[in-house]
């Protein structure tokens, strides 16, 4: 408890940093002092939405890849490597092209809808494969979502919308102002939800027979935990775009220091996505100021090597 | 009560449980023997609605085990597989008291913290309850899930070779368990066992299986036969009663 409290204080830390670092200034001196309208109307128009977006869509990202992983069973899983984000890339594109006056919720919903079909597909080919290694199956993932990148990228190419969809590709918190980032609360609250179902999908990770034994209906807790996963990924897509890696990580680093027990590890891994997640944006604003890395860049590179410490290191736990 | 009514299962072509009918009566120690392949875990996967019979129905206690809600039926009737892969980190402690999940779901009460304690005393899993699954030996993993079982303190407990990955003494030791929690707790014990003597010393009943069929059932004394052991493994086999218990020597 006390380790979680020190947790929580730090990504406020991280949160107050984030809301004092970008191109024009914003100082405590400045909001206080005379000349005030400038400073606040940044702070209330840029930064705080900014900061609440990087701490919604990193809990959000860094738990959904938490629920895949118990209902694949597999710790390689996560939104990325599942189709789950590329179907709902594919959604956006769909709904650009075909009603493209649909508001951000309409936007969301259907993206959601495409991502929720992809991951359905991705867990009913793992279904079908007789062997499973560990191993494989984030190649599956990964070749599905290859195959609907293709699709998108064709169909976004002849229609000319390829920058709209390396938008959505590439996470990116510079364009997030107040009103445009409010969809990812629907994120926050599906992330709660999960934390009330947690022990559900806890018995789900154990697997299908142990889930019937314990009375647990395995079916309706995988569907609920792919909409959840569904929903909170086209949230974060609709609004900054691919995260890359964070769901695969934050749940492994956790699981390795705290185990897979959901009720204790959820708060954990909403915690380390958000700071995480900030980490890397603070970042990105600093190296080369007054510009801005994206932070699907700054997050790449960590996460890559976070994720190659996690791969070799000995007696790995990761299957 | 457990009553298997004209069940078949076939996987592709081979039938592997073939028309099999059978009353299994509530309390004591049930055990189900049969050379590799003759249909004892799928039998015991129907049984417990972790598979779909092709064909025929089961009641526990008059439950269809097809169409009785899930949760209902997982406070009277419980099951644990051979081979449990196991991919979610869990301590010891936290997969057995998931043992208490048809009952709490999820919220613990003290009355079930106390089962989650004693079972760990019974099992001997103190000294490890705090470790996770993936950093115990295969023994005391298989302890360990026999645990979460009992938690679940079911009238019915099905076991699918229990004794797998358990030394000799670990063994002995479970096999006084399960008598133990027959007689005293009144529960009815069913576990597919490959070691004959291991079933004739602790069995009530035993039921012998042959090509998904149920060859021969009663008292280990009706079972451990010579005759009976050639039909059912094909192998000779002499019978010694050694302190009133009927022993198969398969091992010339």
């Amino acid at each position: 408890m006390r380790g979680l409290v020190l947790a929580a204080a730090g990504v406020i830390a991280l949160a107050a940093v984030s809301l004092f670092v970008g191109v024009s200034d914003v100082t405590i001196g400045a909001l206080l002092g005379s000349a005030t309208d400038e400073a606040t109307q940044v702070l209330l128009v840029s930064r705080v939405p900014r900061t609440l977006a990087l701490v919604l869509a990193g809990a959000g990202m860094a738990v959904s890849g938490l629920i895949l992983q118990m209902l694949a069973r597999n710790k390689f899983v996560e939104p990325t490597t599942a189709g789950t984000a590329e179907s709902a890339v594919f959604g956006m594109l769909m709904v650009t092209l075909l009603a493209p006056e649909t508001p951000m919720l309409g936007r969301m919903l259907v993206a959601g809808a495409c991502a929720l079909a992809g991951t359905a597909l991705f867990l009913g080919i793992l279904r079908q494969m007789p062997l499973r290694s560990p191993l494989i199956v984030p190649l599956v993932g990964l070749m599905l979502g290859a195959v609907i990148t293709a699709s998108t990228e064709f169909i976004a190419y002849r229609a000319d919308l390829m920058q709209s969809v390396r938008a959505w590709e590439t996470g990116d918190f510079s364009g997030v102002l107040r009103g445009r980032y409010e969809l990812l609360w629907i994120g926050a609250a599906l992330t709660a939800i999960a934390y009330v179902a947690a022990d559900r999908f806890t018995v789900a990770g154990l697997g299908e027979d142990f889930a019937t034994n314990l009375g647990l209906n395995h079916r309706r807790v995988v569907s609920l935990g792919l909409v959840i996963v569904s929903l909170v990924t086209a949230a974060v897509i609709a609004t900054c775009g691919m995260i890359p890696f964070l769901g695969l990580i934050v749940p492994n680093l956790i699981s390795l220091m705290r185990g897979d027990n959901m009720r204790q590890s959820l708060p954990w891994v909403a915690l380390l996505g958000a700071g995480l997640v900030l980490a890397c944006d603070i970042a990105g604003r600093l190296m080369i100021r007054p510009y801005e890395i994206p932070i699907g860049t700054t997050m790449g590179i960590v996460g890559s090597a976070i994720f190659l410490y996690l791969l070799l290191r000995k007696n790995t736990h990761a299957a | 009560m457990i009553e298997v009514r004209n069940i078949s299962r076939s996987y592709g072509d081979t039938l592997v449980v073939d028309n099999v009918s059978i009353t299994l009566p509530a309390g004591g120690v049930i055990s189900l023997i049969g050379a590799n392949g003759a249909g004892k875990s799928t039998l015991l996967s129907i049984i417990s609605r972790l598979l779909p019979m092709s064909a025929g129905t089961v009641t526990v206690e008059g439950m269809d085990v097809m169409t009785t809600p899930g949760d209902v039926l997982a406070r009277r009737l419980s099951i644990l597989r051979q081979d449990n892969q196991m991919t979610a980190r869990l301590t010891v402690r936290d997969l057995i008291a998931f043992g208490r999940y048809p009952h709490s779901k999820g919220r613990l009460t003290v009355e079930d913290q106390g089962y989650v304690e004693r079972v760990i005393r019974y099992l001997e899993l103190e000294a490890v309850a705090h470790r996770f699954l993936d950093e115990l030996s295969g023994g005391q993993r298989q302890r360990a899930f026999i645990a979460m079982v009992l938690c679940q303190d079911t009238e019915y407990i099905l076991l699918d070779e229990p004794l797998n990955n358990l030394d000799v003494k670990h063994a002995v030791a479970m096999m006084k368990l399960f008598r133990r929690t027959a007689d005293e707790f009144r529960k009815t014990v069913i576990l597919v066992l490959h070691d004959i003597n291991f079933a004739s010393c602790y069995s009530d009943r035993i039921v012998a299986m042959r090509n998904g069929r149920i060859a021969y059932e009663g008292p280990p004394e009706e079972i451990i036969t010579p005759h009976v052991i050639r039909d059912v493994y094909g192998v000779d086999a002499d019978i010694h009663e050694i302190d009133g218990k009927r022993m198969a020597l398969y091992f010339r």
